[in-house]
């Protein structure tokens, strides 16, 4: 039931906060702030208290479970579960949630209501993503969290915006609607084979499938995940959502929406299809590396501050995607623990970004310069998350790029230097943007306000989490890796070929 | 006997409120009560259902049959019917010229549609379509004061009558190969038959499927959509996309179904053809509009594509696909017209988006249905045609209709790009200066119009969300067809 809770507070507070916020926008902004504190309590409680023994059944190694019938002709059921892996991404989702309402406090000033329902729904759609086994469900959140995220885009959006809306509402729905066809191609199958509908991810484990067809369905998955990833060739609304997008959009699209794509290959496409996604397991990685470079080095062409970070993301989740298709335990921790710090790391750098656009109304770097002496704590802070973001030891984000790396050496020795060298090419757009940004001559004589306390205080705890996961990552290892080593035995006969 | 008036007694009140509707007119001119008898008449005929099922299923003569199907679809074309009829009123309400004639034709073109949902014979096929068209004819054009709704109505006058003459044509040809007009004993001597020249029996069903095919707007016979939709008033444009696409729809299904053409392969294969290249002109031709009316028009034209890619599935799985979708449909479409019609002024109809921008701001409550009918149009989840677009995928897999299919999902997320459009519209900001004016109170709103609206949105997300006993419902009538 804890499950449906977390959904149903999002929803409840988001329609809550729309209907008082018309009276006094800080209520709504209250409301939405509470929902997000009692739903990260509610997770946090249940990881601490967290079921002595897992189960480890055939089907997956879940901590809790919801089952209610819903389309009971089709074999469509309610049907909610939490594993180590849907953890983290739940909590990490009400802690951006949490900071990304924090960082819109000063920004967004008309419609705050409204502005706070649509955040609310979308989380609630990215919540339902990472719990809904039921594929027909999980279809149904990922679409669900698409609609205000649009909105989002296109009532609190910058200049280019609607374009902008559009285009990522075009990309993710063509996509997904191939994913659809795949799901319920599937859910046909398991008609024709047991004589009954069923959406259940669990149940289509044990499906056999002949592999031309596995090759074409999991194909259509992939092109649904990989377009949220987003992987290189399919990448092109990303730069512009996330430039366009208000700061706290930004957060939820780098953070959280992109996360879903990597969490939907390893939920459902590496399970469901292990000998086709082993087959295409080479093409993928190349895809992974070609995104790590490509996206490094458009960074680095970048004048737009926004649009630099946005390509950082193709780069850094070209290490999820290199993970996740080595195929081993080693790379899987690491693609997960790159979600997290990933989400953390550019979360705040959208946050500095936006804050950087409310003072000087410009996210163009030419115009920059020179501001560290005018805003000296967003200078460091910045400076903080530009090093996170390059992979500097002792932060989460070099243990996460060291575990793919690791990982997929073994599988692909070309593959993993090349996506090294991204590692070096980070450096560059990393440094590249401090410099710019905050170091030479001021020339356009800058004076604006520094962050507030209430942006240190949020910027302290995603400074502190970044620390954490970097020093001391193992609860987080030993969270995940049930789930992760029950992958492993889905998908072992191969992995004992392969080696 | 008796148990015939019984069976046919939705058919007979429907004709009697036509007459009692004709008589108050000619006593007394008054709107409020020419529109309450027209409602008490759908009441009467939607009661009368009930006793019609205590019967079924009854044939009567030669030409009719009410079965569990009829009952079904008939249910849902008065349902339709009266809606369209609560939105006319608060859109004629007010205007110079006499209104009250208004809702007799619209009773007409529904007893009409409804005579070709219980048709089993080509007679009694052609009296229905001739009797929904003539009416239609008029209504089309009943704003006879402006150019437009003339130039729409006599553009529908000599298209339909074309259609029609290619209609009989075709009923000839059938009719002289396998001398009969029944749709079931037509099935019969094609089974037997061993002198039948076949190029006849193609060509005769070809023809009809023209007829069938203009009233369903899929191309290549969907000239006319765009200009009628954009010329009739939008109660009528409503009436058009639902009652008349839904009577004609069920009409296919039946004939299909019991003429046995389904083993004609070129048959289906036209039929595929024409789904295909409905989904795809109907969603490329909306990107280039403008006006709100033509892009739903050309959406419409796109939606009947889908609709046929479930018939061409055929089957139940088909066949159910087919009535699922169009239920969702006729309440997204209503519910979209419904706000149209809504927001026109006196002058002119709301078909440009202009008249949307910012709407969410100053009619949230509209802008919201708005936006589920659209979203719904546009096939997002929570939606009744998230579900309808599922059903006929599925039955398109089950068929492994996978160009079909393919098509199907291209041109639906291209379709996104128009429907986006007047959404974000809706919920652009107000240039300044016209949220300092004060607008006018809308005219064309009643309370009943928006009691109606809202709850063909409740309806709409009810679909979407728990469909499981119209499913069953669809269930249960596609058995008494098959």
């Amino acid at each position: 039931m804890i499950l449906l809770w977390f959904i149903v507070i999002l929803l409840a507070g988001g329609l809550l906060a729309w209907s008082v916020g018309r009276w006094n926008p800080l209520w709504a902004r209250g409301i939405a702030l509470g929902a997000l504190a009692i739903d990260l309590l509610l997770g946090l409680i249940l990881w601490l208290q967290r079921p002595g023994g897992v189960v480890f059944s055939n089907q997956g190694a879940w901590w809790v479970q919801m089952e209610w019938p819903w389309l009971p002709p089709f074999g469509i059921s309610f049907h909610l579960a939490l594993d180590g892996l849907s953890l983290l991404l739940v909590l990490l989702t009400f802690f951006l949630g949490l900071m990304a309402v924090v960082a819109s406090w000063s920004e967004i000033q008309e419609r705050v209501g409204f502005f706070h329902f649509n955040v609310l729904w979308t989380l609630a759609g990215v919540v339902g993503v990472f719990l809904a086994v039921d594929l027909f469900l999980f279809y149904f959140f990922w679409e669900m969290m698409l609609v205000p995220m649009a909105f989002l885009i296109f009532i609190w959006g910058h200049e280019n915006r609607v374009y902008a809306a559009i285009k990522f509402f075009v990309f993710t729905q063509a996509s997904g609607l191939l994913m659809l066809v795949a799901i319920l191609t599937l859910s046909f199958l398991h008609n024709q084979q047991t004589g009954s509908y069923s959406f259940n991810a669990m149940q289509w484990l044990e499906l056999p499938l002949a592999p031309a067809t596995a090759m074409w369905l999991m194909l259509g998955f992939f092109v649904a995940f990989a377009v949220k990833l987003p992987v290189v060739p399919l990448h092109t609304w990303l730069p512009d959502a996330h430039t366009e997008a208000p700061t706290a959009g930004s957060v939820i699209l780098a953070g959280l929406l992109l996360k879903t794509g990597a969490y939907g290959l390893l939920r459902f496409v590496v399970p469901l299809f292990p000998d086709a996604a082993k087959t295409f397991a080479t093409v993928a990685m190349s895809l992974g590396v070609i995104g790590i470079l490509y996206g490094a080095v458009l960074a680095f062409a970048q004048t737009d501050v926004k649009r630099l970070v946005a390509y950082t993301s193709v780069s850094h989740m070209g290490f999820v995607l290199l993970g996740i298709f080595a195929w081993n335990e080693l790379a899987w921790q690491g693609a997960v623990l790159q979600m997290i710090c990933h989400g953390i790391s550019t979360g705040a750098l959208f946050i500095l970004a936006g804050a950087l656009q409310e003072r000087l109304h410009t996210r163009d770097m030419r115009d920059m310069g020179g501001l560290w002496s005018t805003v000296p704590r967003m200078g460091g802070v910045a400076l903080f998350f530009a090093m996170a973001s390059l992979g500097l030891p002792g932060l989460g984000n070099f243990v996460a790029e060291f575990l793919v790396l690791i990982g997929s050496f073994r599988v692909n020795a070309f593959l993993t230097i090349m996506a090294t060298v991204g590692l070096v090419a980070a450096t560059v757009y990393a440094l590249r943007l401090i410099q710019q940004t905050f170091h030479g001559p001021n020339k356009e004589g800058w004076k604006v306000p520094d962050l507030t306390l209430r942006d240190m205080a949020i910027m302290a705890v995603m400074i502190a989490a970044l620390v954490y996961l970097g020093l001391y990552p193992q609860p987080i290892l030993d969270t995940v890796n049930p789930a992760l080593s029950h992958l492993q035995r889905v998908v072992e006969p191969l992995g004992m070929l392969a080696r | 006997m008796a148990v015939d008036l019984l069976a046919a007694l939705p058919l007979i009140a429907l004709a009697a409120t036509a007459i009692v509707a004709l008589l108050v007119v000619a006593f007394r001119r008054n709107h409020l009560i020419t529109a309450v008898v027209t409602l008490l008449g759908h009441g009467a005929a939607f009661a009368s259902l009930a006793v019609a099922a205590t019967v079924i299923p009854r044939q009567i003569t030669a030409l009719l049959i009410i079965d569990g199907y009829a009952l079904f679809y008939m249910a849902l074309l008065l349902v339709a019917s009266f809606v369209v009829s609560v939105l006319a009123y608060g859109y004629l309400k007010g205007r110079a010229d006499p209104v009250e004639e208004f809702y007799i034709l619209q009773v007409l073109a529904t007893l009409g549609a409804v005579v070709l949902v219980v048709s089993r014979h080509f007679v009694s096929l052609f009296l229905g379509l001739e009797l929904l068209s003539v009416a239609l004819y008029a209504l089309i054009a009943y704003l006879r004061t402006d150019d437009r709704p003339l130039e729409a109505g006599l553009k529908y006058l000599l298209l339909a009558g074309a259609s029609s003459a290619f209609l009989l044509f075709g009923v000839a040809l059938l009719y002289a190969e396998l001398g009969t007009m029944e749709f079931d004993r037509m099935a019969q001597s094609l089974a037997v038959g061993e002198n039948i020249r076949r190029v006849f029996v193609l060509a005769g069903l070809a023809m009809t499927i023209t007829g069938i095919g203009f009233k369903l707007a899929v191309v290549p016979f969907h000239m006319w959509t765009p200009d009628v939709y954009e010329g009739a008033p939008a109660p009528v444009t409503a009436f058009v996309a639902t009652v008349s696409k839904g009577a004609v729809v069920a009409l296919l299904l039946r004939y299909f179904a019991q003429a046995g053409a389904y083993p004609y392969s070129s048959l289906i294969l036209v039929f595929s053809l024409i789904a295909g290249v409905s989904m795809v002109v109907g969603n490329l031709l909306a990107l280039l509009q403008s006006n709100v009316k033509r892009v739903l028009a050309y959406s419409s034209i796109a939606h009947l594509g889908y609709v046929l890619v479930a018939f061409v599935a055929s089957g139940s799985q088909g066949a159910e696909a087919v009535t699922f979708y169009l239920i969702a449909y006729i309440v997204t479409t209503l519910g979209a017209f419904g706000v149209v019609t809504v927001v026109s002024e006196k002058d002119r109809d709301a078909d440009s988006i202009e008249v949307y921008r910012g709407l969410f701001w100053r009619r949230p409550g509209l802008a919201m249905i708005f936006t589920a009918t659209l979203l719904s149009l546009a096939g997002i989840p929570l939606t009744a045609g998230f579900l309808g677009k599922v059903y006929v995928l599925l039955a398109g897999i089950h068929s492994a209709l996978w160009p079909l299919v393919i098509l199907l999902v291209l041109t639906s997320a291209l379709g996104l790009v128009y429907y986006l459009r007047i959404v974000v519209a809706m919920y652009a900001a107000l240039p300044q200066l016209e949220t300092a004016r004060h607008r006018p109170p809308v005219p064309s709103s009643s309370l009943a119009g928006n009691i109606i609206l809202v709850t063909l949105a409740i309806g709409l997300v009810w679909l979407g969300v728990y469909p499981a006993p119209i499913i069953r419902a669809i269930r249960l009538t596609v058995a008494s067809l098959l």
